[in-house]
């Protein structure tokens, strides 16, 4: 904090008599209304998904069309994307390929690393069903939910990832 | 010998440790007398030739250009890529720790990753947000950021997988650069981010914030307000320019001493949250499997490390006799306490001099004088911070954080992140030197 609060004390001393520190408040007001074509941040608990909704056979469609290339058939991984479809126990050591099904601790991390980054070479061209009914795909193909169960806002947040509670904080002093 | 005698001040051969290492002091401007070397001369014995003029000191050169850069003699002086013919993946460049010295990471030199390529950023366009649980959403420019009062501040950036290779359960044979080159120090100038986050009104509740990129994968970590209050910073400048496109131009998140991935480039957008996010890069990459299948998250800090970078893999000694032998130390964790080298695999141990400044979360170049009397030698260098942390000894490491079952192939290979332990370079009796586990 030394910085940050010798740069408040400058600022004081140049403020001269100001009952508060004074910041240089160079920023513009911008109301959230304006951020919402960048505020694409999915929450755990779901918060910041979309409406929409996609079933896993809607997503095996958009797959074959635009994931396959790199992710593999089925998601079995390619030459330039990982593999999306099952993963070896992490017992079986340190360098385990990390899945989403052995690793992911939330099933909205899926959703929201589809729409801001893929596919890999036109990021954000999946509309808000598109990028539901791949999810949906993901999770099925990995036995995390049924194939006709649908995926919307308020089902997402509710698939349990198999590792979520295998994780532990080196640093919980410093969150 | 003779200019050593002039000063008449110079240290015997003061030996501090096994197998030729030479008290620190030596370096310290008093000359060294090897009066003990007799019989390994540290010349070759040869007389000098007579000087002439060589052609370029007879010659106009070249006209001064408006950007310099590095001498013809010196195009080796390169980053190794991990994506060389550019393919549709993500990129690696790694700094060349073996040819280098000092503390500093020239610009042009400064490891980066890109995960889906360089953002082509015109910087009068490029604008950052603040938002989410402020009393009022902000957006600065690059020329209004400038305009507020900048801190500089010099500090390491190390890719969570730097020196990943060396989880493998045998050596993998490669130079300094390619092992631990994903990690580089430069002196950051910026607007400290609490003094933003103070002028949006954040909530004071709030722990967590998203930082994310413009970028084609809007790359996005979560980082506690803590961080945020105690030294984050929006650097604008890498050593008194703008940064380098492949480092975030025009504008990156500084988080001191926290694994690269965090420290968000090409940032455009921060927002003020209650949970953190468990963004992809968060949930996968840059959390780590222990022995036994259990895993961390949240792994932020960059651990204290060093590992010597001349006499280093690649290089030869060419002769017995007098050698420097210099690295680099950091720590996440606070400024380099102490730096203690070995040259017989870690038998017996002699403290290093340190080159000043030593700044917390930066590199410190540490030298060590050594006599090498052209028998087998391991060199190894250990470090601690004033925090009390101390850099794990290879035996240590592995029993909390394991290796590999097989041997990892290649040296750009990630099979695990947060190597800190130390690093040996066996030297032969030809002064060949190889990467050793000591």
């Amino acid at each position: 904090m030394s910085t940050a609060r010798s740069l408040a004390a400058l600022l004081v001393v140049l403020g001269a008599g100001a009952a508060l520190a004074e910041s240089p408040n160079l920023g513009r007001s911008i109301p959230e209304a304006d951020i919402k074509g960048w505020d694409i941040t999915i929450l755990p608990d779901g918060s910041g998904l979309p409406a929409g909704q996609g079933t896993p056979a809607d997503g095996a469609k958009i797959y074959a069309e635009k994931c396959v290339a790199c992710h593999g058939e089925g998601g079995i991984g390619g030459p330039g994307g990982r593999a999306l479809v099952g993963g070896p126990p992490l017992t079986d050591g340190i360098e385990t390929r990390k899945t989403i099904k052995n690793y992911f601790a939330y099933p909205t991390t899926i959703f929201d690393q589809i729409r801001r980054a893929m596919p890999f070479n036109a990021p954000k061209s999946l509309n808000d069903n598109e990028v539901y009914a791949l999810t949906a795909y993901l999770l099925s193909i990995n036995k995390l939910i049924g194939e006709a169960d649908v995926m919307d806002a308020k089902t997402l947040p509710q698939v349990r990832m198999p590792n979520r509670d295998n994780f532990t904080l080196p640093y919980p002093d410093r969150i | 010998m003779s200019r050593s005698a002039h000063r008449g001040r110079a240290f015997s051969l003061d030996a501090v440790a096994g197998n030729g290492l030479i008290n620190r002091r030596a370096l310290l401007g008093q000359g060294i007398a090897l009066a003990g070397a007799a019989g390994i001369s540290g010349a070759t014995g040869a007389a000098a030739e007579p000087l002439d003029d060589e052609p370029w000191s007879l010659a106009f050169g070249e006209t001064t250009p408006a950007l310099q850069t590095p001498s013809r003699f010196e195009k080796d002086v390169v980053r190794a890529l991990s994506n060389p013919k550019s393919e549709f993946r993500t990129s690696h460049a790694r700094t060349p720790h073996q040819l280098l010295n000092g503390a500093i990471t020239p610009n042009a030199l400064h490891f980066t990753i890109n995960h889906c390529g360089i953002p082509d950023i015109d910087p009068a366009q490029h604008k950052l947000v603040i938002h989410g649980l402020v009393r009022r959403p902000l957006e600065f420019t690059l020329d209004t950021l400038s305009r507020y009062p900048l801190v500089t501040r010099t500090h390491f950036l190390e890719c969570a997988g730097n020196s990943g290779a060396m989880f493998s359960n045998e050596p993998v044979q490669a130079p300094a650069g390619l092992l631990h080159g994903l990690a580089s120090c430069a002196e950051w100038t910026g607007v400290p981010l609490a003094v933003l986050l103070d002028e949006a009104g954040i909530d004071p509740a709030a722990k967590w914030l998203v930082a994310e990129g413009g970028d084609a994968q809007h790359l996005q970590r979560s980082v506690p307000v803590k961080k945020a209050y105690d030294d984050a910073m929006i650097a604008l400048y890498q050593n008194g320019e703008r940064l380098m496109p492949g480092n975030g131009y025009p504008m990156r998140l500084v988080l001191p001493g926290y694994q690269g991935n965090m420290n968000v480039k090409f940032l455009r957008r921060i927002k003020v949250i209650d949970q953190p996010a468990y963004t992809y890069f968060e949930s996968t990459n840059y959390s780590q499997i222990l022995p036994g299948g259990r895993t961390w998250r949240f792994n932020f800090v960059m651990q204290v490390k060093s590992f010597i970078t001349a006499p280093s893999f690649g290089q030869q000694l060419k002769e017995p006799g007098f050698h420097a032998i210099s690295g680099i130390a950091y720590s996440g964790t606070g400024r380099i306490a102490k730096v203690m080298v070995s040259a017989d695999g870690g038998k017996s141990w002699g403290e290093a001099a340190l080159q000043g400044p030593v700044s917390p979360q930066a590199f410190t170049r540490f030298v060590m004088p050594w006599r090498w009397d052209g028998q087998p030698a391991v060199l190894m260098s250990r470090a601690w911070d004033e925090s009390g942390a101390a850099q794990p000894l290879r035996a240590e490491f592995v029993a909390q954080r394991g290796q590999t079952r097989a041997p990892v192939k290649s040296p750009l290979a990630f099979p695990n992140q947060h190597y800190n332990s130390i690093t040996a370079w066996g030297v032969d009796a030809k002064g060949e030197i190889k990467h050793v586990y000591g």
